[in-house]
């Protein structure tokens, strides 16, 4: 059961409650029909919230706390997952986990930004955002992945690169744009998921790829709505306005030509029934990986620069 | 006073205080001297006194860089179609209108060939003074078609920087120019054609995580802010001040992300001794 409950979440869950008892009580009375009159009722109601949602809303499923993060996915997705640790020159940033693991029969090295989901696990995870080392460590795993011709997944969900003081010494910037330009030319498949928030830079520093999916309830954007009210209107009250604006969800992006699919989640989100989410991205990672195996190297390569060359839109 | 105190920065009111200064006389940033404008123009824009390096324009650098009129601008009418209709406090397509009349520029970056003491080149100068030198569609796609032609022609590339970051305006299209334009320097580095980038003041945010940190050589002229994220974000996020000279071109050279630090006045030589050295047989 949902521990945090949005909003918008709430008539749903108390019917859900609601016909939970029901159920309890049935054994003893006959509550049959009532029982399927809710049922349909609270999935009418299922359906017109969640065909309704507002970008901001769909920015509040993103963020989630229950909805599943990159750790709980590789659990749910893989076999044999083993973590590899560090940049191999300055330390092993938290914010960001990755490893080898099997996807089915099929071996991949597996990188996501990892949120905490209390107190204590942000604190050591910070919040989802990385470090220059944490973009490092990244690129190496990959390279150690494209020697080894096993293909890349990278699962994304950060709040942005992290903007402090020791980042900056450590070169955050020239961290970020060494990764977009490796992974531009790097001689392996590889698939990107955005599997909550794709904040900026720091996002797009594990974002080049053959294919980019988003699932459903993410959003992806080059600031998030509130610092885009922040600078654009000066307060931080009109993160709704900046949400719209910024049209940042899964459909906008498809429409934009920026990502190639979406991936579909239980309804109500991901955090309603994570097993199934994993279950559906699993398909569609095998499905991907499978076709972008066919093809060769160079190819490969040329036509993910060609992708995202075409992105933007322009008058001559 | 609320006139004399922003509260929160913004990109363009930095642009406005710092551009090349109107009238004969204007004062330096750095020591406040005062210095006549002829005698500015002499300094190349830079402080007899202090060395403070003033932000100026793509047609200034050009001159500067370039051997005089060789330059051939490419693209020079691209401009930003406003793909998602953005609309904040003012219209995205206002601003584009007013700053292309204010500045006679079409957008945040002039591209094109030219030659430095007869080595044939291929440039960029990005202008601080449209919407912060953000990065959108246009400048994406200007840098990127620039890259290509260094690469067609076996022509070195210079890129001068001096950018806010990513335009928001442009939202996710302009986040992906990041993307593109890193991609296609990783294509010129694949066909070995130098890369130079000269980072001036301000570089932040998408621009340098992406081009302008991606050059063989990283050159930056003295005193220019580079870094990731802004002063202010940082200050936000440690809640202490930030020690003197941070993300300043030299502690950037202390750190290990720029080559050297050079002089505007000795920007030219030093590029063409550079590509002599790594370049001309």
């Amino acid at each position: 059961m949902a521990k945090t409950v949005l909003e918008f979440e709430k008539p749903i869950i108390e019917l859900e409650k609601k016909i939970a008892e029901m159920k309890k009580y049935s054994e003893s009375l006959d509550l049959g029909e009532e029982i399927t009159t809710l049922e349909e009722k609270v999935n009418q109601l299922r359906k017109s919230v969640y065909e309704g949602l507002t970008r901001w809303q769909k920015v509040q499923l993103a963020r989630h706390p229950d909805r599943p993060y990159t750790l709980d996915y590789i659990n749910m997705m893989t076999t044999d997952f083993i973590e590899l640790h560090g940049d191999r020159s300055f330390r092993d940033d938290k914010a960001v986990v990755g490893g080898l693991a099997f996807l089915d029969s099929e071996p991949v090295m597996i990188i996501g930004q990892q949120k905490g989901r209390d107190t204590k696990s942000n604190v050591y995870r910070n919040f989802g955002m990385m470090n220059p080392e944490g973009y490092r460590k990244a690129l190496r795993l990959m390279k150690l992945a494209a020697k080894f011709k096993r293909p890349v997944i990278t699962l994304i969900d950060t709040p942005g690169a992290f903007p402090g003081l020791e980042a900056e010494e450590r070169g955050q910037a020239e961290a970020i744009a060494r990764n977009l330009f490796e992974m531009s030319h790097l001689p392996t498949p590889i698939v990107i998921v955005i599997i909550g928030e794709g904040a900026s830079g720091g996002a797009l520093g594990l974002g080049v790829g053959d294919r980019v999916l988003m699932m459903e309830n993410t959003w992806y954007s080059v600031i998030s709505p509130e610092s885009c009210s922040s600078i654009l209107w000066r307060s931080w009250s009109f993160k709704e306005q900046a949400a719209e604006a910024l049209k940042l969800t899964a459909p906008d992006l498809l429409a934009q030509g920026i990502i190639d699919r979406i991936i579909p989640e239980p309804l109500g989100g991901a955090h309603r029934n994570p097993p199934q989410a994993a279950e559906i991205l699993k398909g569609i990672l095998l499905e991907e990986i499978s076709k972008l195996k066919k093809l060769k190297t160079e190819k490969l390569i040329e036509k993910r620069i060609d992708k995202f060359s075409k992105m933007g839109e322009y008058e001559e | 006073m609320a006139w004399f105190r922003r509260s929160k920065a913004s990109i363009s009111t930095d642009a406005q205080r710092k551009d090349i200064p109107d009238g004969m006389w204007t004062k330096c940033d750095g020591c406040g001297e005062i210095i006549h404008k002829k005698q500015l123009e002499q300094q190349f824009y830079t402080c007899i006194k202090c060395n403070y390096h003033f932000r100026i324009g793509s047609k200034e650098y050009l001159q500067f860089l370039l051997d005089e009129g060789s330059f051939k601008e490419m693209d020079r009418k691209m401009k930003s179609k406003d793909p998602l209709n953005f609309k904040d406090s003012k219209s995205y397509k206002e601003r584009i209108k007013d700053s292309i009349r204010k500045t006679e520029l079409f957008d945040a970056v002039r591209t094109g060939s030219g030659k430095i003491n007869g080595q044939d080149v291929v440039v960029g100068v990005m202008d601080f003074s449209f919407i912060g030198g953000s990065m959108g569609a246009v400048v994406g796609e200007k840098v990127a078609r620039a890259i290509d032609k260094a690469r067609k022609d076996k022509s070195p590339i210079i890129i001068v920087s001096s950018s806010g970051g990513a335009r928001m305006m442009e939202a996710a299209y302009s986040l992906m120019q990041l993307a593109k334009t890193s991609s296609k320097l990783a294509q010129l580095s694949d066909e070995g054609v130098p890369f130079i980038s000269i980072l001036t003041d301000p570089t932040t945010g998408g621009v340098t995580a992406s081009f302008a940190m991606l050059g063989d050589l990283n050159i930056a002229e003295p005193g220019a802010l580079i870094g990731f994220a802004g002063p202010r974000v940082i200050r936000q996020t440690i809640g202490k001040d930030l020690p003197p000279g941070f993300q300043r071109s030299e502690f950037q050279l202390d750190h290990g992300f720029v080559d050297v630090v050079v002089h505007r006045k000795e920007m030219k030589e030093t590029v063409s001794k550079i590509l002599k050295l790594i370049w001309k047989s």
